[in-house]
């Protein structure tokens, strides 16, 4: 056994896409290796729940777990690592804010089982089964993990030591976290790894964004091309920049894409998609009703657009379901 | 607010609206209600800002997540904003954010705009007797009370999770 520090990986609501950003680091990933041991990474090697049972606490230095937390299994998994590890890192939009996955948490959970098992294009069901949690065949007991009713975060589980933002975190982020926890140069306790600026900050094409922006009407990306020497929401294509936290270099709005806000907001703003909406409302011209009305209609998913990655962890959490909650009592 | 009463000594709901109202306005307007000795409904807890402009929708939506069960803003008629804009930019914030709240299964009843000037004391009145009105109709809200039960579902875990 080396004295190496020893790091995990883990992954819960996700894509895949974090664990393949770790790659990502290319020839940068051998000096990583050099420097820790992977203890635990079930993307890439054969680990059992009982093999981290049976670790000490925190015998892992460092846990980076990315994707959001839907079932119990994930729920149990982050808290055994969160005691088996020294700093737990949440890696990725997902394990940050809900991410993608945290957009079920418009619909109910009845809902999103009855599309996925019953009424899918591709499912064929007529006896309407369902999973369930514990069944028994044969005299064999087997089961599986409870599906909750919303999406949450990693620190709605769990104590979160760090945050790595980003749909993936960019490899520069991931080498600066690792470089700075192997030098014991970590800021306080709960920061997002990256810079505490709006992605505008970074943009390209900062210096065409008007001081007094006025948009006459929004357009969707795939209704315009997009010039790309100007600031995108000046074309009136919806950009999350000023709501969003830096650290990914702008990336998208460098490849001609707008910001859709992967790496939730900067520390001053508790709600990244009512901070956009005030952003763009304000920023757009018409002033007449029915106008107003008109132009925001460009606008056609606002939950979608401005929580594409941050709705568990946004103020609401979740869209209310009055069925679920007990009726006025009066 | 969530320690503040939301039933009277009876036991029965009363409703909760948060006021933000503009400082020029409809804040004046509210004070002219008061030395006019109207009577209003009294479920209203005001908050003067300089501007509707001000109002930033994270104040709308953390009002509503804290327990508020409606929301009204108050600012001067279009052309008469002290700061010029301001007004406008709250009208625009009012159409997308209840448009985003509906989705989030805030009813549109629940949050308000109402231009309101300084001279208009019989408005606030009306404005606030009928939002109670239709508040009351409406129910409460709930929402940090529903959030709190969900959370509950990571305590039980050994639960069946689906029934056929």
């Amino acid at each position: 056994m080396s004295d190496k520090p020893k790091v995990g990986f883990y992954w819960c609501a996700s894509c895949g896409g974090c664990e393949e950003s770790i790659v990502d680091l290319a020839e940068d990933i051998l000096g990583v290796l050099d420097a820790v041991d992977i203890r635990l990474w079930p993307v890439a090697m054969d680990f059992k729940r009982s093999d981290v049972e049976a670790m000490a606490d925190r015998e892992l230095a460092v846990t980076f777990l990315n994707g959001a937390i839907r079932t119990s299994e994930q729920e149990e998994m982050a808290r055994i690592l969160r005691r088996k590890s020294g700093l737990l890192i949440a890696y990725g939009s997902c394990a940050h804010l809900g991410g993608i996955p945290g957009l079920a948490n418009q619909f109910p959970r009845e809902e999103i089982l009855r599309f996925v098992y019953e009424q899918s294009p591709t499912t064929e069901n007529t006896e309407k089964i369902r999973p369930l949690t514990s069944a028994e065949d044969q005299g064999r007991k087997t089961t599986l993990p409870k599906f909750f009713t919303m999406v949450r975060s990693l620190d709605q589980i769990v104590e979160v030591d760090y945050y790595l933002p980003g749909c993936p975190p960019t490899p520069k982020l991931l080498l600066n976290a690792v470089t700075a926890i192997l030098k014991g140069e970590l800021p306080p306790k709960g920061s997002v790894l990256a810079p505490d600026t709006a992605l505008c900050d970074e943009c390209p094409r900062r210096d065409s964004k008007p001081v007094d922006l006025q948009i006459p009407e929004f357009h969707r990306p795939h209704q315009v091309v997009i010039d790309p020497a100007l600031c995108i929401l000046s074309q009136g294509v919806v950009c999350m920049g000023p709501a969003t936290r830096g650290g990914c270099e702008a990336a998208c709005p460098a490849g001609n894409m707008p910001c859709t806000g992967c790496s939730g907001p900067t520390s001053g703003v508790a709600d990244q998609g009512a901070k956009i909406l005030s952003c763009l409302a304000a920023s757009s011209s018409p002033k007449e009703e029915d106008e107003i009305r008109r132009v925001l209609e460009g606008i056609p998913d606002p939950v979608g657009t401005f929580y594409r990655y941050a709705l568990p962890t946004s103020i609401l959490r979740r869209k209310r379901m009055p069925a679920e909650t007990p009726q006025a009592h009066q | 607010m969530d320690r503040q009463q939301t039933s009277d000594s009876s036991g029965t709901w009363q409703p909760k609206i948060i006021a933000f109202f503009c400082n020029w306005c409809t804040y004046t307007a509210a004070d002219l209600a008061g030395v006019s000795r109207m009577k209003h409904d009294s479920h209203f807890r005001i908050i003067r800002v300089m501007c509707s402009g001000r109002v930033d929708p994270q104040f709308v939506i953390d009002a509503f997540a804290r327990g508020a069960d409606g929301v009204l803003i108050g600012g001067c008629h279009p052309g008469d904003c002290h700061y010029m804009e301001g007004n406008y930019k709250a009208l625009r914030r009012f159409h997308l954010l209840s448009r985003m709240l509906m989705s989030m299964g805030i009813e549109q009843d629940r949050f308000r705009l109402e231009w309101i000037s300084a001279s208009e004391g019989e408005k606030v009145r009306t404005v606030i007797n009928d939002m109670v009105r239709r508040i009351r109709a409406l129910g409460p809200l709930r929402l940090p009370a529903g959030l709190a039960e969900l959370d509950g579902e990571l305590k039980t875990r050994e639960e069946e999770i689906l029934h056929v």
